[in-house]
């Protein structure tokens, strides 16, 4: 674990025991570090603003009434954001009531991208690998991660078998992992 | 890779919430039962997060930020209680100390999560899944007070009474670490104790931040670690309450393997 992730996480623990504490100044500084992460996935998903800031505020309204629901022993907070983030943004796409609840939401210790260089570098790289795919299978990844659709939508709008699809989707996240455990 | 090969490519659905009603239920009841595809389902879950990364990074508007905060100041709430009360001192008592103090932990973790299920979910097979977690969760903390192979350290003051105490219970091979402190001095303002882990080589890892109670008592329960860290010692420095990468000297209390 490099010196940067120790910060983050350390910082990350702090803002949750902050939250944990009603302390408001948590709130500011979880804002501060992790509101362009919270914005930026989605806008990519609704493509509206407004709806979008409405999404960024839900998120963080929800960890502030419910800080418990993340557990710091588990992942980082950035990419459990993001996770929250895009599935209550892939619910208001698709106006359907939210199916997960965010304490079910429980990542395995994922890479920390706190800093704005650090994740610069990993988007750069998520863009590579991404780039790298055939354009069947990332078109497949994005739909689903994107856009919400299930495996049978993204069949019948692509004309191809149902295992076909399911098989790509998986082999993309699987290759995501494996540039980043290198 | 999950043992379990055909569940697999469901797995990567359901980490994107994109596999629908009755696979999905068909899926929760599996892995209500079947804890390598539950790791599998967060390792996929963290997978998703890498290809959220590849969205360009706008900042959000200036007003979202103050709109935000206004809402928070619209709902104060009262803090949550860290601490646990000051028992007895003997290493005898600590170790009633300890278990009443992780029961405590495990009762108050167990209690929020049952409340919030209440609320949220419908679904027999969905809580039957959550109470798996929960025994999980309790098996997880619990292993470092009860196991053979946890490593039990105890840390004393550096100087004469009255002697604060911190106890560390940490097993290395899941990465779980339980921490117990009494006596400990009250903190300047802005400052909180932090408990670093010191491997046998590298520098010493952030292992929680505490801050101890009226009667000097507080702990820690498993925080955030890199897998598989061996311990070499424990020691707690104090630190402003937002935490340090690097202990801020003097150590005040340090603690080996015993």
């Amino acid at each position: 674990m490099s010196s940067p992730q120790r910060q983050g996480i350390s910082a990350d623990l702090a803002i949750v025991t902050g939250l944990k504490s009603g302390d408001q100044r948590a709130m500011a500084e979880l804002y501060d570090r992790y509101s362009s992460v919270v914005y930026s996935v989605a806008l990519r998903v609704l493509g509206d603003t407004g709806a979008a800031e409405d999404v960024l505020q839900e998120v963080f309204l929800q960890l502030w009434r419910k800080p418990s629901a993340f557990d710091a022993a588990r992942g980082s907070l950035g990419s459990w954001l993001s996770v929250i983030t895009r599935n209550r943004a892939i619910d208001t796409l698709r106006k359907r009531r939210p199916e997960t609840d965010i304490e079910d939401v429980v990542l395995s210790v994922a890479p920390d991208f706190a800093g704005d260089a650090e994740r610069a570098r990993a988007a750069e790289k998520a863009r590579g690998v991404l780039g790298a795919m055939s354009p069947a299978q990332r078109s497949a990844l994005e739909m689903a991660y994107w856009e919400g659709m299930s495996h049978s939508e993204i069949a019948d709008r692509t004309g191809e078998p149902l295992g076909t699809i399911k098989t790509r989707i998986r082999a993309g996240l699987l290759a995501l992992r494996k540039a980043f455990q290198t | 890779m999950t043992q379990h090969e055909q569940y697999a490519e469901d797995l990567a659905l359901y980490a994107l919430d994109a596999l629908p009603g009755e696979e999905r239920a068909k899926l929760d009841r599996h892995l209500s039962t079947c804890a390598s595809c539950r790791l599998e389902l967060e390792q996929l879950r963290a997978d998703t997060a890498l290809l959220a990364l590849s969205a360009a990074a706008p900042r959000a508007p200036q007003r979202a930020r103050q709109s935000l905060l206004d809402a928070v100041a619209h709902e104060p709430r009262i803090p949550v209680a860290v601490s646990q009360p000051a028992l007895g001192r003997s290493w005898w008592a600590w170790l009633g100390w300890a278990a009443t103090a992780a029961i405590l932990i495990f009762a108050v973790s167990l209690w929020r999560e049952n409340s919030a299920l209440k609320q949220t979910l419908a679904l027999a097979g969905s809580q039957a899944a959550e109470s798996m977690q929960q025994l999980e969760d309790l098996r997880k903390i619990a292993a470092p007070l009860l196991e053979p192979a946890a490593q039990r350290m105890t840390l004393v003051a550096a100087k004469a009474p009255p002697q604060p105490q911190g106890k560390a219970f940490y097993l290395r091979n899941r990465g779980s670490l339980v921490f117990l402190a009494s006596n400990m001095p009250a903190l300047p303002p802005q400052k909180a104790y932090e408990l670093w882990l010191i491997p046998a080589s590298g520098a010493p890892v952030p292992a929680g931040m505490f801050k101890p109670d009226a009667h000097g008592s507080a702990s820690v329960v498993n925080p955030p670690l890199p897998a598989g860290a061996e311990a070499k010692a424990f020691a707690v420095t104090v630190e402003n309450e937002a935490g340090a990468a690097t202990p801020t000297m003097p150590i005040v209390m340090v603690g080996a393997g015993e």
